[in-house]
C-alpha cells in the first residue's frame, strides 16, 4: 500500500484541483451539445434518404446516434495533447523537482494524467448523459436521444471496456507527454496529435462508416480502444466474443505502449537538460 | 494618418514580426491546413457510404463548405486581438492604454495581430472549392464570381461579428464566453451542410438568429443555380449575405454599447 501512495496522492490531489473548473465544463458542454445536435441531425438525414436498408449498414441509426453522443459526452477522454503541467514543467524547469523526488516519474506522471482526465471526463459525461439521455427523450426526441446500454451484458463489457480506455488514453498521453520532454514544447506535438487522435479514435466519424477496405486496419490500430471499442460495445454493435477480441485489443495496446512509454522516457531522461535558472 | 495607412502598419509590423521564425510559422500554417482538413474527410467518408443525403451531392456540400472556411479563415485572420480581448486586455487594464489613443478600440483590437498560420485553413478550403467545382463540372461566369466574392464578403462580416459579440461579453463577464465556440467552430460545421437536413428550430436559428445560412446555404443555392427545397424565393437568395452585413452592425452596437459601460478591472 505504502509503496503506491504517493501516486494515488498525485491522482487525488490533481482530480481535486480539476473539478474546481466548472465554468470551463460548462462552456465545452454547451459546445458539445451543440456539435452532438448538428452531427446526429446529420445522420438522421444520411439514414433517411439511404438507398440501402438499415441491415447492410455497419450500424443501426440508434446505434449511430448512441455513439455519436458518446464521443461527445466522452470527448475529454480523448488523448490529444500533452497534459498542460508537465508541459510547463518540462519549460520552467520544475521537472527538475520531479526528478528529485524517490518516487518513478513515469508512475507519478501517469497518475497525475489520469487525475486531470477523470476529473475533466465526470461533469461533462454527467452533463451530456443528463442532456442527450434525459432532457431529449423528454422534449419528444427520441429517435435523436442517447439510448441505454444494449442490455446488462452490454453495460458490464462497457464497463470493464471504458476503464480500460481510460488507462490506455493515459498511456498516450504519456507518450506525448514525453515527445515534449525531448522537444520542450507542447504547441507542435498537440498541433499534429488532434487530427490523427480525432480520426483514428473514431471521434470526427464512427470508425465503422469509413470504407470497408480499411476497417481491420480501423479496429486494431491502438486508438480505436480509446472510443471506439467502447462505444460499439455500448450500443450493441460489438458482442459475445467480439467483444472480448476488442477488450484484449485494448489491453495489449495499453501495456505495450506503458513499456514503450517507460523505456522511452528513461532513455529521454538521460539526456534531459533542465531549463531555466 | 488615416485609418488604412494605420491598419496597413499594423499589419507590416505583425507579419514582419512572425517572419521572425519562418520556421515556427510555415509548422503552424501547415498543421492549420491538416487539422481543418478532417472534417471534409468525414463527409466524403458519409458520401461514399450513402451515396447521396436527400438529393444533395459531395460536390454542393463541399461548395458550402469551403466558402463558409474561406470566410472563416480571413475573419480569423484579423480577429485574434478580438478573442483574447477580454482575458489580455479587459482583466490585465490594458484596454484603458487602448481607449486613450485616438483612433477606434476595434480598430487597435483587428490590428492586435495578423495570424498568418490561418492561411492554412484558407489554403484548404480554396482546394475544396476547387475539388467542389470540378465534381460538379462548375460553369464560372462573371455572375457566380461576384455573387461568390459577395458571399465570402458576407460570411467575413458574420465571424467578426461574432468574434465583437465575444469581446463585447467581457464587458459584462470580465472574460470572454467560450461558448461562443458553438458559434464560431460550430458554426461553420452546422452551415456546411444544405440546412434543409435540420430541423424546424434549428433552421429558424440558422437564418434569422445567427444569420449563418445567409451567407452559405441561401447564397451558394443561387450560384448553383437551384431551387431552395423549402421555398424560399429564388429572387431574394443573392441578396442573403447582406444578413452578415446586419448583423455586423448590431454587433458593433452592442459592443459601443459595452464600451459606455466599461469601467477598469485594473490598477
Amino acid at each position: 500500500m505504502s509503496a503506491y501512495s504517493p501516486y494515488l496522492a498525485a491522482f487525488t490531489s490533481r482530480f481535486l484541483l480539476m473539478m474546481q473548473y466548472r465554468s470551463a465544463a460548462l462552456a465545452s458542454f454547451l459546445t458539445q451539445c451543440w456539435f452532438g445536435l448538428v452531427r446526429v441531425m446529420v445522420l438522421a438525414a444520411f439514414y433517411k434518404g439511404a438507398a440501402q436498408s438499415d441491415s447492410t449498414l455497419p450500424l443501426s441509426f440508434a446505434q449511430a446516434v448512441t455513439y455519436t453522443w458518446l464521443a461527445q459526452g466522452l470527448l475529454a477522454l480523448l488523448p490529444w495533447a500533452a497534459d498542460p503541467d508537465i508541459a510547463a514543467a518540462m519549460r520552467t524547469g520544475a521537472v527538475g523537482h520531479d526528478r528529485l523526488r524517490p518516487v518513478d516519474t513515469y508512475n507519478l506522471w501517469y497518475a497525475c494524467t489520469a487525475g486531470r482526465m477523470i476529473a475533466r471526463i465526470l461533469p461533462r459525461l454527467l452533463l451530456m448523459v443528463l442532456a442527450a439521455g434525459v432532457v431529449l427523450p423528454l422534449i419528444g426526441k427520441e429517435e435523436l436521444a442517447w439510448a441505454p446500454p444494449s442490455g446488462t451484458a452490454a453495460a458490464m463489457l462497457f464497463a470493464l471496456s471504458l476503464t480500460v480506455a481510460v488507462a490506455l488514453s493515459c498511456a498516450v498521453v504519456m507518450l506525448i507527454n514525453i515527445t515534449v520532454v525531448s522537444t520542450l514544447n507542447e504547441r507542435g506535438v498537440n498541433t499534429l496529435v488532434v487530427p490523427v487522435v480525432f480520426i483514428l479514435s473514431g471521434a470526427l466519424l464512427p470508425l465503422p462508416f469509413y470504407p470497408d477496405m480499411a476497417r481491420l486496419a480501423l479496429f486494431i490500430q491502438p486508438l480505436a480502444g480509446v472510443l471506439d471499442i467502447p462505444s460499439r460495445i455500448y450500443s450493441g454493435a460489438l458482442t459475445g466474443p467480439m467483444a472480448w477480441i476488442g477488450i484484449s485489443l485494448q489491453v495489449l495496446w495499453t501495456f505495450t505502449l506503458v513499456v514503450a512509454g517507460k523505456k522511452w522516457l528513461s532513455y529521454g531522461m538521460q539526456r534531459l537538460e533542465v531549463q531555466g535558472g | 494618418m488615416n485609418t488604412c495607412r494605420l491598419l496597413n502598419r499594423y499589419f507590416t509590423l505583425s507579419i514582419r514580426s512572425q517572419l521572425q521564425y519562418p520556421a515556427s510559422t510555415v509548422m503552424l500554417t501547415f498543421g492549420q491546413l491538416i487539422s481543418t482538413s478532417i472534417e471534409i474527410i468525414s463527409i466524403w467518408a458519409l458520401f461514399e457510404r450513402f451515396g447521396t443525403l436527400k438529393g444533395w451531392s459531395f460536390g454542393e456540400v463541399a461548395f458550402f463548405y469551403s466558402l463558409l472556411g474561406i470566410s472563416f479563415s480571413i475573419a480569423e485572420f484579423v480577429s485574434r486581438g478580438l478573442e483574447i480581448f477580454g482575458t489580455q486586455f479587459v482583466r490585465t487594464g490594458e484596454f484603458d492604454r487602448l481607449l486613450l489613443r485616438p483612433r477606434s478600440a476595434v480598430l487597435q483590437l483587428i490590428g492586435h495581430e495578423f495570424r498568418i498560420s490561418r492561411f492554412g485553413r484558407l489554403l484548404q478550403a480554396s482546394l475544396i472549392l476547387i475539388v467542389a467545382s470540378q465534381s460538379l463540372q462548375f460553369n464560372w461566369t462573371p455572375y457566380t464570381i461576384t455573387l461568390v466574392l459577395w458571399t465570402i464578403a458576407g460570411g467575413f462580416a458574420l465571424f467578426i461579428a461574432l468574434f465583437i459579440f465575444q469581446s463585447a461579453l467581457a464587458f459584462w463577464t470580465v472574460e470572454g464566453l467560450e461558448a461562443i465556440n458553438a458559434f464560431t467552430y460550430g458554426g461553420v460545421y452546422a452551415g456546411q451542410f444544405p440546412i434543409s437536413l435540420y430541423e424546424h428550430w434549428l433552421r429558424m436559428f440558422l437564418t434569422f438568429v445567427v444569420p449563418l445560412a445567409c451567407v452559405a446555404y441561401y447564397p451558394v443555392l443561387a450560384i448553383l443555380g437551384r431551387s431552395d427545397p423549402l421555398g424560399a424565393p429564388d429572387w431574394l437568395l443573392p441578396f442573403t449575405p447582406l444578413a452578415g452585413f446586419i448583423f455586423l452592425a448590431l454587433a458593433l452596437t452592442i459592443w459601443r454599447h459595452g464600451i459606455s459601460k466599461y469601467t477598469s478591472t485594473g490598477s
